[in-house]
């Protein structure tokens, strides 16, 4: 076999990415926020040894519009809530770093990776949105200057580097239950994370012990040079837009980071509407066209791929019962899921604990 | 008809009540503990499930406290996957007011109950301090006095995010293509003293229309939040006497806000020992408080009171002669129990007769003046007192404190909880699908 296996994820956002999924015939609008609806769709991906799903999520509403979908459930408790209902699938939901703290994010998403045995992800988020800073009514947020963008980029960063210190702040063998000295944990191997940042400090270290992965996977989606510069200090892997297999050269060779997903928005036949805005490409097809260009991609150095399903349930189906035993067949996808975490699935090793190795090296 | 109790499950906190060393226990993080405990309770149809919460690790003389269970997973996140393992169960956690706003923590909560079918509950807790502060970028602290006006307006604010959805807002009707039968559901503007919030809330309307709120604090402007405000109160005062006293002081405060006597559960926390027979239980309680109350830990406690260090004290011998230091600079930071002693050195001369005068050492005074177990017995007597609390009024239930994870239920479940299904005084089926509903709430 010439090329690796590729990955494969797929970005659910409530009735599909495209405004009237919602009125298919098999969609079920109704049930947007019911754990029956998150069960089904995680599962069927699940079935189709899909990598990772991403939950979409946001601190707003996603328009204005009564003819389009209003209102979405969070995140990280949907993935918690499906999490000891699966068994295999990466689950990575997006938390917006703006207005939220570094500790209960941490700790959340470590939690998650604690209640899914070592799947957990996470899909970093900013929100330069007036609307939803007015929901916290504490600060106003600005992307006006070039300035006021690289700022909040920046604030994410530090945010993530916050969140990723906590997952340290515990040595993987803190707690000892030493029964003869009436010592539960040995507190040297606990560490203050000390962070002062340009945005805020943060003291540590976490209430929740190192998650099964260490740390877990990291995601970001980045368009162009400031966040691609953040997902790089911050990210295990980068979700990218490009137009055709030229320009996912051209972002491989911009973008420094172990894996980059492209993202795109999916139609399978049959194709009814494909009206959708979107920052990703937009594919119609069928899934044999759909793999021709998930391989030429791949070819451009593409690692993975992040579909949107442009109708839920059905082009999530055109995915899991289409394409991928079309990438079976042609040997670029797995037929069974191997054990392991979600970052050994990716190919990340578990990484060191950064305060163990410096009490290593002061030692 | 008999009152109904009503009963919860505490999973076992970062205390010296849980015992870690005994052989039977497990993972305090590990998933299958929760599991395990949260399906005990839901077997012998307790009300709900309850996890406490942490910001800051304790610290006592400048280090980490190492002596009792340290960390805890998020609150939130265990709470959503325990949903997908209990079908009736209520899910209660405590979230803090002070470090978390209002838009962000209504979300998780009307998430939380859509994602459980209705079974959410918060427990609303205040912190103030800046050692907690030191973890939030919000940082800082607030007045101890403006504790509880930050937590009534968080909640307020939360209830308006939740009211802000009509139930029916949602009409996802395809021919016509109208999803929204109500366009402007969610909208939502808040100015007061602590906050200034508007836009619109993106969760709709979740199955009990927001969650139980519960409410711990025992002060008087706590007594009164949750006469305001709470459907159920988590308190300390689990004897008769000073049980019928709380009861009836929270109780006659509820009028004032027009609300009616049934519509706030008094559930004081208490722990329990069974064993074949009362002295059997007696024997194994003293084990316990043993296990729970080392020397060092007799010591660590000590040292919170005395705000000295100790460690050159004898555990086994007498109480210090030496008085304890009242500057406010504490040795011990980030627990409770030291904020419960107002007057340290009156508690100290009291806690030095009490040892002269029963041959205490400091150890066996910790154990002494710690003790919670509010039932040790035989399952008859521990089901008879259970009851007999309840139905005189000293109470409408439990929330219980196991003392080992995750198993500190089983014994329980297995023998006191069909005593009281035998007296007709608990439920053998839950007669609603929402906690709301088998708390015996009216829906909001």
């Amino acid at each position: 076999m010439s090329m690796p296996n590729l990955h494969l994820a797929v970005a659910l956002d409530g009735a599909g990415w495209a405004p009237d999924a919602w009125r298919e015939p098999d969609a079920r609008p109704a049930e947007l926020f019911t754990a029956r609806y998150w069960i089904d769709l995680i599962a069927e991906a699940e079935a189709g040894k899909l990598d990772f799903v991403t939950i979409e999520d946001a601190l707003g509403v996603q328009s204005d519009d009564p003819a389009q979908v209003q209102g979405r459930l969070d995140a990280v408790l949907i993935a918690s809530r499906v999490a000891p209902l699966t068994r295999h699938i990466g689950l990575v939901p997006t938390a917006t770093v703006t207005h939220t703290e570094p500790f209960h994010i941490s700790k959340a998403i470590a939690t998650l990776d604690y209640v899914s045995r070592g799947r957990a992800g996470w899909r970093v988020q900013l929100s330069p949105k007036a609307g939803e800073a007015a929901h916290f009514g504490r600060r106003q947020v600005s992307i006006d200057t070039q300035a006021s963008i690289q700022d909040l980029f920046d604030e994410a960063a530090d945010y993530v580097e916050v969140v990723r210190r906590l997952w340290d702040s515990w040595e993987d063998d803190a707690e000892i239950r030493d029964a003869a000295t009436g010592r539960f944990i040995d507190r040297d191997k606990l560490h203050y994370i000390n962070f002062e940042g340009r945005f805020f400090s943060v003291k540590g270290p976490s209430i929740t012990p190192r998650p099964p992965q260490g740390q877990p996977v990291v995601t970001a989606l980045a368009h162009n040079d400031i966040p691609y510069r953040f997902a790089e200090k911050s990210a295990d892997v980068v979700y990218v837009t490009p137009k055709d297999a030229a320009d996912a050269r051209h972002i491989v060779d911009q973008v420094k980071v172990r894996h980059v997903f492209a993202d795109l928005v999916v139609f399978l036949e049959p194709v009814r509407s494909a009206a959708v805005l979107s920052d990703a490409r937009v594919f119609t097809g069928t899934p044999a066209q759909l793999a021709d260009l998930l391989l030429a991609w791949q070819e451009a150095g593409i690692t993975g791929f992040r579909l949107r399903p442009g109708r839920l349930p059905s082009d999530l189906r055109g995915i899991t019962r289409g394409l991928v035993p079309e990438l079976q067949r042609r040997g670029v996808f797995r037929t069974q899921y191997e054990p392991g975490t979600l970052r050994d699935r990716l190919g990340l090793p578990r990484p060191a604990n950064r305060y163990a190795a410096e009490g290593a090296s002061v030692a | 008809m008999p009152k109904q109790i009503h009963l919860a499950a505490h999973f076992p906190g970062v205390n010296n009540t849980t015992v870690w060393s005994d052989p039977a226990a497990g993972s305090h993080i590990e998933f299958d503990s929760f599991v395990k405990l949260a399906q005990t309770a839901e077997r012998a149809r307790f009300d709900f499930f309850f996890l406490a919460e942490g910001l800051r690790l304790r610290e006592q003389g400048g280090q980490i406290y190492d002596l009792d269970v340290v960390g805890r997973p998020d609150t939130f996140t265990v709470l959503a996957a325990l949903a997908a393992v209990t079908e009736h169960l209520g899910l209660a956690g405590t979230i803090n007011s002070t470090f978390n706003e209002p838009y962000e923590v209504a979300r998780q909560f009307a998430s939380l109950d859509h994602l459980s079918g209705g079974r959410a509950a918060w427990n609303v807790v205040t912190s103030w301090d800046a050692f907690t502060g030191e973890n939030f970028r919000r940082g800082g602290f607030l007045a101890e006095s403006d504790r509880y006006s930050r937590a009534t307006q968080a909640l307020e604010t939360a209830k308006e995010l939740y009211d802000s959805w009509p139930a029916d807002a949602i009409a996802a009707d395809k021919a016509s293509g109208v999803f929204l039968r109500h366009p402007d559901a969610g909208t939502f503007r808040h100015t007061d003293q602590h906050f200034d919030i508007s836009g619109r809330f993106n969760v709709p309307r979740s199955p009990q229309g927001g969650p139980v709120i519960l409410q711990a604090g025992d002060s008087d402007a706590g007594r009164e939040f949750a006469a305001a405000t709470a459907d159920a109160i988590f308190s300390r005062h689990g004897t008769l006497e000073d049980g019928q006293k709380f009861y009836t002081d929270v109780k006659d405060r509820l009028a004032k806000y027009g609300r009616e006597r049934d519509s706030l559960k008094v559930l004081p926390a208490a722990t329990f020992v069974l064993g074949d027979t009362d002295n059997d239980a007696q024997e194994k309680a003293r084990v316990v408080r043993r296990q729970q109350v080392s020397g060092a830990t007799a010591i660590k406690f000590l040292e919170q009171l005395w705000n000295r260090d100790l460690s050159a004290y004898d555990p086994e011998g007498p109480l210090p002669e030496i008085d304890p230091d009242v500057s406010d600079d504490h040795i011990a930071r980030g627990r409770a129990s030291v904020r419960m002693h107002r007057d340290p050195i009156a508690t100290a001369n009291e806690w030095r007769q009490k040892a002269e005068a029963e041959k205490l050492s400091i150890r066996d005074l910790i154990i002494e003046v710690t003790g919670r177990q509010t039932f040790i017995g035989s399952a008859t007597t521990i089901a008879e007192s259970i009851n007999h609390l309840v139905q005189s009024d000293a109470s409408d239930g439990f929330i219980l404190v196991p003392h080992v994870t995750p198993g500190g239920l089983d014994e329980f479940a297995g023998t006191v909880v069909p005593l009281l299904q035998e007296k007709g005084v608990f439920r053998t089926e839950y007669e609603g699908s929402t906690l709301r509903e088998n708390l015996g709430l009216a829906p909001r």
